[in-house]
């Protein structure tokens, strides 16, 4: 503040930051600060009431937070929602790189077709898709009448009603959504793999196989940091499927934190805790994230 | 990096210190009245100039056309009073009523739901007024019958249910009760059951005859709660599933009663009088499953009267859970359609209340009755336009009037629906026996009355 030279004026070293730089993300952050940052303090302010959504509400420090690990019902949904990871994020990574590894190396006729077809379900709004594979796990669904074809009859089941079997099926819907979006990914990275790259290996002896785990994979590292991070933030954050798919049921056994946050507010009226589920939501989603991206960026 | 975290925190702190403060704190302030300003019968046309605003979620085909109807009626009759009608879908009128209540432009007269969630919470809050005083100089007092009035009224603090101040009025009934195939019945040689006894034996003969008995479709949990409820209406006395369902204190779901009830209803799992798999099926397919001749029975409410007359024409019919001895009262499951209620920050409260009159009144209910709506008064007097109506007009009348009309069980405590949902789930998918069941029910029941002192 004492200094008199102003600092629009001041000629440091060409390239070095000065304080003007602030101003020039200042509109973004506003929208930032309005639209997310309120938000979110304010979820976290709530997330330490009792409050009903209309009455004032009754200061109750951490028992919003305690209440989460202390209700089976409640912890069960995160675990759930882990469970979902293995089908939104794991599965689609395995097999998404294999499926652009082999789209990739037999440069297939109609290459774009295949990728369209393979990206659709990423741009089908997820209540859609819900609607759709619902109708597909009905007690006289598509996939039992297959089974009966098949002669695979013993095994057909109301899915969705069966409690080993819904959690599997809504994640397998996570699974088919996301394949696309990963092998999207995967092929572009793989595209700018140089091909004398791969003459290489194979004058070193590696055949595909060696090929893909010793050149490809590699070269691919920042899209499967890309892609997991993206497909593991769809599996926390899953609300759409669960929704129109099973209601959280058979019992509890396909609710998830982003539905029971829903219920908790909308339907049973406990605000404070529906935003304690909330935050405890992000602070997750945030730490798996940054750990996916440590992973990715290390050389 | 360092300053970036400084400058990430430095936001999140900002925002936290914007929003300090507790939440409801601020947006109470309008509704603070105990009644409403004035209260008392007037002349609509002496009333002057006023537009009323009603949030309403009558959008499905025959109430919508009544609402229509009485509301063009109205403003012929009383043009100085215009209604302004906002309608959304039941699911979006829930969600959005609290906000609306609590903001600064509130609408005059709002439908809310029954339980503790909405109407409770919105008495606790002040934010809609006690019709008492309405309802005694409309004669609405005796014109509905007390299970009906019991419905929408809450004491002044919100503690109880079903009992205290009327809080509002509704304009349609609801009863749950037992759909049959008229052709089947025939077929099996039966004759609709009079007797609970009767209805049971006509479950076995179906069951022999290797017909599906019922079809039922659970996954969407609720579905299952009004199974019990028909048979719970039978077992337990009525004023012990009053508590229940009202979530009064004094009663208990851990009694024989209750418990012989859930048996009965596993004991029909078990003998296979549901379709299998009936965990994984939506209740619409299971009632259009009905409808196609894919079972006997349906256990169901009245607002699937409508749609089932349009796929089976004359070979739908339906009774209410028959009692143990022919001739006695019925007991099950039923309520309202949503009532309507007055908010504490309408400006205009007697001209509301006189159009609440005007869309309950007995010529409204024949209005009702015309556009294949259970009226919520006077149904045994109407002509019905289909006979399966003439039966939900016959079994609504005779529950309301002389049996009882047992609350929805899902009512109790704000979790209770969640609760009783995935409960009955666990006990008919075998995750949990009765007993178990039963214990997840009380406790959930207790744990409230507890709460709510």
């Amino acid at each position: 503040m004492s200094s008199p030279a102003p600092a629009l004026t001041r000629r440091g070293a060409p390239g070095a930051p000065r304080r003007v730089a602030w101003l020039y993300i200042l509109p973004g952050f506003i929208v930032y600060a309005l639209f997310l940052l309120y938000p979110l303090g304010r979820s976290v302010n709530i997330s330490f009431f009792e409050w009903d959504g209309l009455t004032p509400g009754e200061w109750v420090g951490f028992a919003n937070y305690v209440e989460i690990f202390s209700t089976p019902e409640l912890r069960a949904s995160f675990s759930h929602a882990l469970v979902l990871i293995a089908f939104f994020a794991l599965l689609p990574l395995a097999i998404g790189l294999v499926l652009a590894a082999i789209l990739n190396r037999a440069r297939v006729r109609g290459l774009a077709f295949f990728r369209t077809v393979v990206f659709v379900p990423q741009v089908v709004a997820m209540v859609a898709i819900g609607v759709a594979w619902k109708q597909i796990y009905a007690p006289e669904g598509l996939l039992n009448d297959v089974l009966g074809v098949i002669g695979l009859g013993s095994l057909a089941q109301p899915w969705l009603g069966s409690f080993t079997w819904a959690l599997p099926a809504v994640g397998f819907v996570g699974t088919w959504v996301e394949i696309g979006l990963v092998t999207v990914l995967m092929l572009a990275g793989m595209s700018r793999i140089q091909a004398e790259t791969y003459e290489a290996a194979r004058l070193d002896g590696a055949g595909p196989i060696g090929e893909f785990f010793s050149i490809t994979l590699p070269s691919v590292r920042g899209e499967i940091a890309v892609a997991l991070t993206m497909t593991v933030i769809a599996a926390l954050k899953t609300f759409d499927l669960v929704y129109v798919m099973t209601s959280g049921g058979p019992g509890h056994e396909t609710s998830v934190p982003s539905y029971q946050v829903y219920n908790q507010a909308f339907n049973i009226g406990s605000v404070g805790l529906a935003a304690a589920i909330g935050v405890t939501l992000t602070a997750i989603i945030f730490i798996i994230s940054l750990v996916i991206q440590r992973i990715g960026r290390e050389d | 990096m360092r300053s970036k975290l400084f400058a990430i925190g430095a936001a999140i702190t900002l925002s936290l210190g914007f929003a300090a403060c507790t939440p409801g704190g601020s947006t109470n302030g309008g509704g603070t009245a105990e009644s409403p300003k004035t209260a008392e019968k007037r002349d609509p046309a002496t009333l002057g100039n006023v537009t009323l605003t009603m949030w309403d979620q009558e959008v499905r085909g025959g109430s919508n056309e009544a609402m229509k109807k009485l509301i063009a009626e109205w403003e012929t009759k009383y043009p100085n009073i215009k209604i302004k009608r906002v309608s959304r879908s039941f699911d979006d009128l829930v969600k959005t009523l609290r906000l609306a209540l609590s903001g600064a432009d509130a609408p005059d007269i709002v439908q809310a739901n029954n339980t503790r969630s909405q109407m409770g919470l919105f008495v606790k809050a002040k934010q809609i007024v006690p019709l008492s005083s309405y309802a005694a100089a409309y004669g609405w007092d005796k014109r509905y019958p007390a299970a009906v009035r019991a419905t929408a009224s809450y004491t002044q603090d919100a503690k109880k249910f079903g009992e205290g101040e009327l809080y509002g009025l509704p304009q349609l009934g609801e009863v749950v009760g037992v759909y049959y195939s008229k052709s089947k019945l025939k077929q099996l040689g039966l004759e609709v059951p009079t007797t609970w006894a009767d209805f049971e034996q006509a479950l076995a003969t179906a069951k022999a005859g290797g017909h599906t008995p019922m079809m039922f479709g659970n996954l969407e949990k609720w579905p299952a709660a009004h199974v019990l409820g028909v048979i719970q209406g039978r077992n337990v006395p009525t004023d012990q599933i009053h508590a229940l369902g009202y979530g009064n204190e004094g009663a208990s779901w851990k009694t024989p009663e209750n418990k012989k009830a859930l048996e009965t209803m596993q004991s029909w799992v078990d003998k296979g009088y549901f379709n299998s798999g009936f965990n994984g099926l939506d209740y619409d397919p299971a009632w259009q499953g009905f409808a196609k001749g894919q079972s006997v029975f349906l256990i169901g409410g009245s607002w699937l009267g409508a749609d089932l007359n349009t796929a089976m024409g004359d070979d739908v019919g339906f009774f209410a859970p028959p009692p143990t001895e022919a001739g006695q009262p019925a007991y099950t499951t039923g309520g309202t359609g949503l009532p309507f209620a007055i908010t504490a920050k309408s400006e205009h409260p007697d001209a509301a209340a006189a159009f609440i009159d005007f869309i309950s009144s007995p010529d409204a209910m024949k209005v009702l009755a015309e556009t294949n709506n259970l009226p919520v008064t006077e149904a045994k007097d109407q002509k019905a336009p289909s006979p399966v109506n003439q039966d939900l007009f016959a079994a609504y009348d005779s529950v309301s009037s002389s049996g009882a009309l047992l609350p929805y069980l899902d009512w109790a405590t704000p979790t209770m629906s969640n609760t009783l949902g995935a409960a009955l789930q666990s006990m008919t998918a075998k995750q949990a026996t009765v007993d178990q069941t039963l214990d997840v029910l009380e406790k959930d029941y207790s744990e409230f009355v507890k709460k709510n002192g």
